[in-house]
């Protein structure tokens, strides 16, 4: 899984418009046979990313590398890329058909040999019989399967998707994702999503690199960014954080000695401590789920603390508590997974809460 | 209601205004007398046989349709590289430069037809059909522009980079995918074009030279009362070939809406 070859490679890119510093510096590399999703907040750069490796933006400095090969001066029309894109960009003038087969109107196929390719790609999307249709009579859904089964006929090396779920309902969005993680198993070619829905990043990647303001900030597989973001803005913009504020005592061999509010003395182990000093102040962070509060009678499985809760979201199978632990400033969130027989707490109650030293993370 | 029905009297007077005139035409076309009065005495399409067998009306129709067809052509050529240049394209003085281009609609003609006039006979060109073409388009192209970029605009910019994505050179791009989705936008620039050419009086007038169109002949037959329901029977033909004329640009302006699943924004019915 990790000894794959690199398929794609950002040296030092950056990008200007105007005075407008747009790509900050990326390097970065992509495996082949990745699913891999560049993440970020709308103008961030992760759009101008993808599009630097289609060709159609350019660089200022720095290189963007295909297999190998360095993609200067290559046009889009010349590179082993396919996009889809935002708005489909299903060609409106053409059947379904005519648009999948486009890409292979200079292959010089035979009629029978280009319709066998068409209902081929047609039939990897779930669209057998649709040939015949008129572009513009499809639904979104299907728009979407039609401009994948375009792109993929190609082969491509890469295949770009710009936001491609994101024109979609909830419950269609999340259908396509498990199909297009399918797909990409199936073809093993290597997929660069771009998106700015942190679920749909850690649902469907690979790898994620969570971009801000033309930098990646961070890039990990979902699990590693999720449990051990490198920032605190990383943290908030993937799932929720809680963040204490916190003083390092020590630091010796591994290990390091905090004091963190609220929690008191804790030791943690380096790892723990993943990023590098950013000058928003030390805290430790952790997650909603990694607090459990107490029932009457249920032992605490490492460290317990009291608290109060404050604020109760009921979601159905989760409430979310929002409490205020003993010795704290700012509110806590705790998610909890309803079980039968479980009653949910009211505002007020004053409860104890377990956490965990090794849930935690520390930024500084 | 008194309101609701000063309005109604209005758009009535208005419609009537407008178009008894063009009423008028037909009655007195196939109206059986050299007089232009009522009452009517009876039917006849003696005026239309008259008309085909004058030599210098045909030979009028057919300047006027040669200008037409070339004068259209032009505008809308040039039409085409003004409106996808000024939707896809950014340059200095952009702004500027598309006003410029669109300023003799409202530019009295008569300034543009003076002027030219001045200047050709000021580098020593003879007139003849070529000077009309010349002052034709220039008035037609800000029609075509309009129109034109119109259809550019709601032309969505990834169509074509999928294209170019998938290997096809700026090129073929431009002739397979932008080409099919603006034709309406092309044909209704022609059609345009075309009718504003076929109608057009005073820059004709003006650099036609010995070689009349048929605006001007019809103008100079006026003089002449015997030729005045032959006149009427002529511009029966034009107001029928008019309203066909922009009714297909419509056709095609609107299908080409359709088809693309576009807004529809603008147009002129």
């Amino acid at each position: 899984m990790t000894e794959k070859p690199t398929m794609i490679a950002f040296q030092d890119v950056h990008k200007y418009y105007g005075d407008y510093h747009a790509l900050r510096g990326i390097t970065a590399m992509i495996r082949a046979g990745e699913f891999f999703s560049l993440l970020g907040p709308s103008g961030c750069g992760k759009t101008t990313l993808l599009r630097t490796i289609a060709g159609f933006e350019g660089i200022s400095s720095g290189a963007v590398m295909i297999d190998g090969k360095n993609m200067e001066g290559v046009p889009p029309n010349k590179r082993p890329t396919n996009m889809v894109f935002q708005s489909y960009a299903i060609f409106p003038h053409l059947t379904v058909a005519e648009n999948v087969g486009f890409g292979l109107r200079r292959a010089g196929l035979s009629k029978p040999d280009l319709a066998a390719r068409v209902a081929e790609a047609l039939g990897m999307v779930g669209l057998t019989g649709f040939g015949d249709r008129a572009a513009h009579a499809l639904s979104g859904g299907q728009r979407q399967r039609v401009a994948l089964a375009r792109a993929l006929i190609l082969k491509p090396k890469v295949l770009l998707l710009d936001e491609p779920l994101s024109a979609l309902d909830k419950k269609m969005r999340e259908q396509m994702q498990v199909e297009l993680i399918r797909l990409q198993r199936q073809v093993g070619i290597t997929f660069i999503l771009v998106t700015h829905d942190q679920e749909e990043a850690l649902v469907m990647s690979d790898r994620i690199a969570v971009m801000f303001e033309g930098e990646i900030a961070q890039l990990a597989d979902p699990e590693t960014l999720y449990r051990r973001p490198n920032s605190r803005r990383v943290a908030g913009f993937i799932g929720t954080m809680n963040f204490l504020p916190a003083k390092i005592l020590s630091e010796t061999g591994g290990k390091i000695e905090v004091e963190a509010q609220g929690f008191g003395a804790l030791t943690l182990e380096a790892d723990q401590a993943p990023g590098t000093v950013s000058g928003d102040g030390t805290a430790v962070g952790f997650r909603p789920e990694t607090l459990t509060i107490l029932f009457e009678g249920q032992a605490a499985t490492d460290r317990e603390s009291m608290a109060i809760i404050e604020e109760v979201v009921y979601f159905g199978d989760m409430t979310y508590y929002d409490v205020r632990l003993d010795g704290t400033d700012s509110l806590t969130r705790i998610s909890m997974r309803n079980v039968f027989g479980r009653p949910v707490l009211e505002i007020g109650v004053r409860t104890r809460v377990s956490w965990s030293a090794g849930a935690l993370v520390l930024f500084r | 209601m008194m309101k609701g029905g000063w309005f109604k009297v209005y758009a009535i007077g208005y419609l009537v205004f407008l178009y008894a005139p063009i009423i008028i035409l037909p009655m007195f076309a196939f109206n059986d007398a050299t007089i232009i009065a009522f009452p009517l005495s009876g039917f006849s399409t003696r005026w239309f046989e008259q008309m085909l067998t004058q030599p210098a009306l045909g030979i009028a129709v057919k300047n006027s349709l040669t200008i037409a067809i070339i004068s259209s052509i032009l505008a809308t050529t040039l039409g085409v590289f003004a409106a996808r240049a000024s939707t896809r394209f950014r340059f200095p003085g952009k702004t500027g430069i598309m006003g410029l281009i669109m300023l003799p609609l409202v530019l009295p003609e008569i300034i543009v037809a003076v002027s030219l006039l001045v200047v050709l006979l000021g580098i020593g060109i003879n007139l003849s059909i070529w000077t009309v073409v010349l002052g034709h388009v220039l008035i037609s192209v800000p029609f075509a522009i309009a129109i034109l970029s119109s259809a550019f605009q709601s032309l969505d910019q990834s169509l074509e980079e999928a294209a170019y994505d998938l290997g096809e050179s700026p090129a073929s791009t431009f002739r397979l995918i932008i080409l099919p989705l603006v034709m309406p936008g092309i044909i209704s620039s022609l059609l345009i074009s075309f009718t504003i050419s076929l109608d057009e009086f005073i820059i004709a007038f003006f650099l036609a030279g010995t070689e009349p169109t048929l605006p001007v002949y019809i103008f100079s037959q006026f003089r002449f009362p015997q030729a005045v329901p032959v006149i009427m029977a002529l511009g029966t033909v034009l107001v029928s070939l008019s309203i066909i004329l922009l009714t297909i640009a419509e056709y095609f302006r609107r299908r080409g809406i359709a088809k693309s699943g576009r807004k529809d924004t603008g147009g002129f019915l």
